[in-house]
């Protein structure tokens, strides 16, 4: 489970984050939507602890990500994360990208990692790229790469911040199934996304950001079909 | 105007000694690339991540090291720290100068190498669980080390080329042997030829070596 209370960030003057509060059980898929700069992406980062928060708290099964005494590298185990620029090791092949969390963070075997790598590529359909480094992939494969990579080490929750958003549009399609097979698995999921299509069909709810304030949150047929937001109507309006 | 008569004899029978001296060139040149490796790394991350003393201490390393002379650098560890009563070996001398040299230049290197990777990397890895030393030891310094490998095989050759400048503190590498030699036997040009040949092997080996490496370690 992830609560976020009262949550609020500020980059230097700037308020990005206006008091959030959200849960988010497990099992859960929670689409975020909103413009560039609602600081839906921020939302993300300040839940594995990569931003630094400045007021409220982000709790994941019970542990303040944000307290002193967190060993926040032990946290962001739980926490996949996969980002808008797919970020693959370059210096690494395919499999070794997977394989090295696993190795040098949980201290499995390298035989172990291996398998564990081998099991993610297959699982999002790059079986026959283990050995391939990641200059040699396409943006869509990468993608799939990050994701596997995250898989690998077994998180309770995906974070996906924008993960299709640098994709060449033929190559969006691939990298939204995997992430739709993800949910079916049940895997608890946060997605800030542009796909509106993804959202209202995988999603149990979606919620709306609108400069920094969650305006909406609900399920995907009550926000597309019923905004009570003025907000969120023109939003919808704009991007449909 | 020409009437220098070539005697080569001195030079062949000192050749041995010549190479010898060589693999102290090599050595000391060797050394101090990975001393200074370790303080150029260092001075870059300081460099980029801190701000107060120590950035102004990294920063005055580098501009001495840059925009003097290599030779004063030399001389400073020399006769400079020998005005204060501290008398280094003549091969400690070459070391710590070339050191301090070679850690200013290839600082520079190293602070434009960890520019060109892009901040992502370093989120990437740990939101990973990687801690800060795993993410720099395995994911950031490994992608740096490409991007300045060819620099530095040029430094490498730089501080076999500079290291020459040991024989004006007394040091007998491949230089000063030769000064030695040439300055006992008057066959100054012999010996400062055989010996120019003798630095150009060295280079191109080292050149042909790293290009090697290169080829065997960067298969991306």
């Amino acid at each position: 489970m992830i609560e976020i209370r009262g949550l609020e960030k500020y980059f230097g003057a700037l308020q990005v984050l206006k008091g959030i509060d959200l849960d988010v059980a497990k099992g859960e898929v929670l689409s975020v939507i909103g413009a560039s700069g609602s600081g839906k992406s921020t939302l993300l980062y300040c839940i594995n602890g990569l931003e630094p928060i400045q007021k409220g708290s982000v709790v994941v099964d019970g542990t303040d990500v944000h307290d002193k005494a967190t060993d926040i590298n032990k946290l962001r185990q739980k926490l996949g994360m996969v980002f808008q620029q797919w970020n693959s090791f370059p210096h690494l092949t395919a499999l070794e990208n997977v394989a090295l969390s696993p190795r040098i963070v949980k201290g499995k075997s390298r035989a172990d990692a291996q398998e564990i790598a081998e099991q993610q590529l297959k699982h999002v359909g790059l079986a026959d790229k283990l050995n391939v480094y990641p200059n040699a992939l396409s943006g869509g494969q990468q993608q799939r790469l990050a994701i596997a990579r995250a898989l690998a080490m077994e998180p309770t929750y995906m974070l996906f911040d924008e993960a299709t958003s640098a994709l060449d549009p033929e190559l969006v399609g691939e990298v939204l199934d995997t992430m739709r097979l993800l949910a079916e698995e049940g895997m608890t999921m946060i997605c800030v996304t542009h796909e509106m299509g993804f959202a209202r069909d995988v999603s149990d709810r979606v919620a709306y950001f609108h400069h920094g304030v969650m305006e909406e949150i609900g399920p995907p047929g009550q926000v597309f079909g019923d905004p009570q937001s003025e907000h969120t109507r023109k939003f919808l309006s704009n991007v449909r | 105007m020409f009437d220098y008569n070539f005697h080569w004899r001195p030079v062949m029978k000192s050749l041995p000694d010549l190479l010898e001296a060589g693999l102290l060139t090599l050595q000391v040149a060797t050394l101090s690339m990975i001393v200074g490796i370790i303080i150029g790394l260092a001075l870059a991350l300081i460099r980029l991540h801190l701000r107060g003393p120590l950035h102004w201490f990294a920063s005055a390393w580098i501009e001495l090291a840059r925009n003097t002379p290599a030779l004063f650098q030399l001389f400073f560890f020399g006769f400079g720290l020998g005005a204060f009563g501290l008398h280094l070996s003549p091969f400690t001398i070459v070391l710590a100068g070339l050191s301090f040299n070679c850690a200013g230049y290839l600082a520079e290197n190293f602070r434009g190498g960890f520019q060109s990777v892009p901040d992502t990397q370093l989120r990437a890895a740990r939101s990973l669980g990687m801690s800060a030393w795993q993410a720099y030891t395995r994911i950031i310094i490994p992608q740096v080390f490409r991007i300045v490998y060819h620099p530095l095989t040029n430094q490498l050759v730089w501080a076999v080329l500079m290291s020459s400048l040991g024989m004006l503190v007394g040091f007998r590498e491949l230089s000063g042997e030769t000064q030695f030699f040439a300055s006992r036997t008057f066959r100054i040009f012999e010996y400062f030829a055989v010996t120019a040949i003798i630095y150009y092997v060295i280079v191109k080996v080292i050149l042909g070596a790293s290009r090697l490496l290169a080829w065997r370690l960067f298969r991306y």
